[in-house]
């Protein structure tokens, strides 16, 4: 079937296809969205193999942004360059986390089923071997499935049914599912959202060794950059419609971070090295459900 | 003849074979068994039972309206449920968004869909009296009057149908179960939606010929939920579904042939039976 990798054959290996070192570029992006323009002449780069954090308050566009990279929102303008090709082209090749809650308690399917399904879920036909040729293929799918489980650290809830899991425990079972194609952008929309702190850390942890690893390069979204800190190559933040992009020292700054919002604010370093911004426009308790540490 | 129950299974399963009639029920039994259990098995993940309720009802304005206007009334039946399916589809499909609002619009849309669907078929029964026999036949089925003909009909209409549930069938539930991560994996998540009720509505329409409008829907409801109160394994629980539909199609033809009671009754009950146990069973594993 076009499209689809061969398994397990990307591990370290050279980057297929388009500019070598990018994989991601935005020159001149616009985006509406029901007639509202959410993000202005965005001009970004992400150089492959890189964790970048993506910042910002609440309706800023962040996860407009992350559709538009997979081609599920038009560029109202501009041009955007994903893995050297179109947004919707690249799709195979990118693993996609949406924001969600999370799978409710009467949701009666196995973890593992799901990951097994970011891997051979778009294919048409029964899912039954006929041929050996594709009951070989099968085999080396479920090897897939159980090696990514194992990889997330999922193994011992992987057959209970994803309803009955704590939101860490879904967190790393749709990882599992958003690597399982060995995809060359990693996008993850608010993977840290509705976990606790212990959690937080150990999901920015275990996404940063893969990166390490398998050299994917990392979109994340999140609410809150304290937790990444330590693990992100940059940061891209957006507000007002704009986007900054560079090392978080350098971007997260007061005047800097004034620029963008066009308003007075103030970053703060407390004494253990996190990172405090005061005087966003956005309200601080505006949502209930996550957890803001600031 | 007369059909008495004796204690000996071999003679009864005879008694059962020796006549056409009862010979044709059982195989139209056995497709309608199968089809009901694989397009319910997706119609219980996806929670639509309300859309498949909806759509055994348009069996009736169907075919009260195919008499009216002359025409075969398994063409009303095919043409009611799939314009109906196709209707509910489009709204579903542009009234999807991710909120809760969203939904109950969506169940608002069917819910309209079913109640003018009764009512033109009231009004179609009421100009139209002298020809049906009433409605209890529509409502309640003709197990017992199959003739040759139709059960190859069903047969026909019952392949096609799981034949495109089999090539959809995994994208169809990766769009069922994770909507829109199978978005982004480019699978045709609202294309799905729309098809899946329209395959969903030829199902019905084939099997609520023969089981009437009312019972199709315990046979496409109570062998899926009860495959999935016992397993979580898609295969296994499509399998068990199919098998759950067998057995009460087959006992309930059975029990029937022995009593004078209608087959429905009999159906209905089994699978309901069916559906406790599972559950019951569930709560003790």
């Amino acid at each position: 079937m076009a499209g689809l990798p061969a398994l397990g054959d990307r591990a370290g290996a050279a980057p297929s296809h388009g500019p070598l070192s990018t994989a991601l570029k935005l020159s001149d992006a616009s985006i509406a969205l029901g007639g509202r323009r959410i993000l202005e002449r965005l001009a970004l780069e992400v150089g492959r193999g890189e964790f970048v954090a993506v910042l910002g308050p609440n309706g800023a566009g962040k996860s407009t942004l992350m559709r538009a990279i997979l081609g599920l929102v038009p560029l109202q303008a501009g041009e955007a360059m994903v893995l050297g090709t179109r947004p919707a082209q690249a799709r195979s090749a990118i693993g996609y986390l949406p924001q969600r809650r999370s799978f409710d308690q009467s949701v009666r399917v196995r973890g593992v089923d799901l990951v097994t399904l970011g891997l051979d879920g778009a294919r048409w036909g029964l899912p039954i071997g006929l041929s050996a040729s594709a009951r070989a293929r099968r085999r080396a799918e479920r090897t897939k499935v159980r090696e990514m489980i194992e990889l997330v650290g999922a193994g011992a809830y992987a057959q209970r049914p994803i309803g009955q899991l704590s939101g860490g425990e879904q967190q790393r079972l749709l990882i599992a599912q958003a690597l399982v194609r060995d995809p060359e952008l990693l996008i993850l929309d608010e993977p840290l959202d509705s976990l606790d702190l212990p959690n937080q850390a150990a999901v920015a942890g275990l996404i940063s060794r893969i990166c390490t690893s398998s050299g994917v390069t990392v979109l994340l979204v999140a609410h809150d950059v304290n937790p990444l800190l330590g693990y992100i190559d940059r940061v891209i933040y957006l507000a007002g419609g704009r986007a900054l992009s560079g090392p978080v020292d350098e971007v997260i700054t007061a005047t800097k971070l004034s620029r963008l919002y066009g308003a007075p604010i103030e970053v703060l370093r407390t004494a253990d090295g996190r990172l405090v911004v005061v005087g966003t426009p956005e309200a601080p308790h505006h949502h209930g459900d996550r957890h803001e540490h600031p | 003849m007369t059909s008495t129950f004796s204690l000996n299974p071999i003679s009864d399963v005879n008694q059962l074979l020796t006549f056409q009639f009862m010979r044709s029920a059982l195989e139209a039994g056995t497709i309608v068994a199968v089809l009901a259990a694989v397009a319910g098995w997706y119609m219980v993940l996806r929670r639509q039972a309300f859309a498949g309720h909806t759509l055994s009802v348009m069996a009736f304005p169907g075919a009260t309206g195919a008499a009216l206007a002359g025409l075969p009334t398994a063409l009303g039946y095919y043409v009611a449920c799939s314009a109906a399916a196709v209707a509910m589809g489009r709204t579903a499909a542009t009234s999807r968004p991710r909120t809760a609002a969203g939904y109950s619009n969506e169940t608002a849309s069917i819910g309209t869909v079913q109640t003018v669907g009764l009512a033109a078929g009231f009004l179609f029964l009421s100009l139209n009296h002298a020809v049906l026999g009433g409605p209890e036949t529509l409502l309640f089925g003709t197990f017992l009057g199959i003739t040759g003909g139709e059960v190859i009909t069903l047969l026909v209409v019952a392949l096609a149908v799981l034949a495109l549930l089999g090539v959809i069938s995994r994208p169809l539930l990766f769009a069922s179960v994770d909507p829109e991560v199978a978005r982004a994996r480019g699978v045709p998540v609202t294309a799905l939606d729309v098809l899946f009720l329209l395959l969903l509505g030829l199902a019905i329409a084939a099997a609520s010929q023969i089981t009437g409008a009312l019972l199709v829907f315990a046979l496409l409801v109570a062998p899926p939920a009860a495959a999935q109160q016992l397993t979580m394994r898609p295969l296994l629980g499509l399998c068990l579904s199919v098998a759950f539909a067998l057995v009460v199609v087959w006992l309930g033809l059975g029990i029937a042939y022995f009593s004078i009671y209608p087959v429905g009754f009999y159906t209905t009950t089994v699978a309901t039976a069916l559906y406790v146990l599972a559950r019951l069973a569930r709560r003790l594993a």
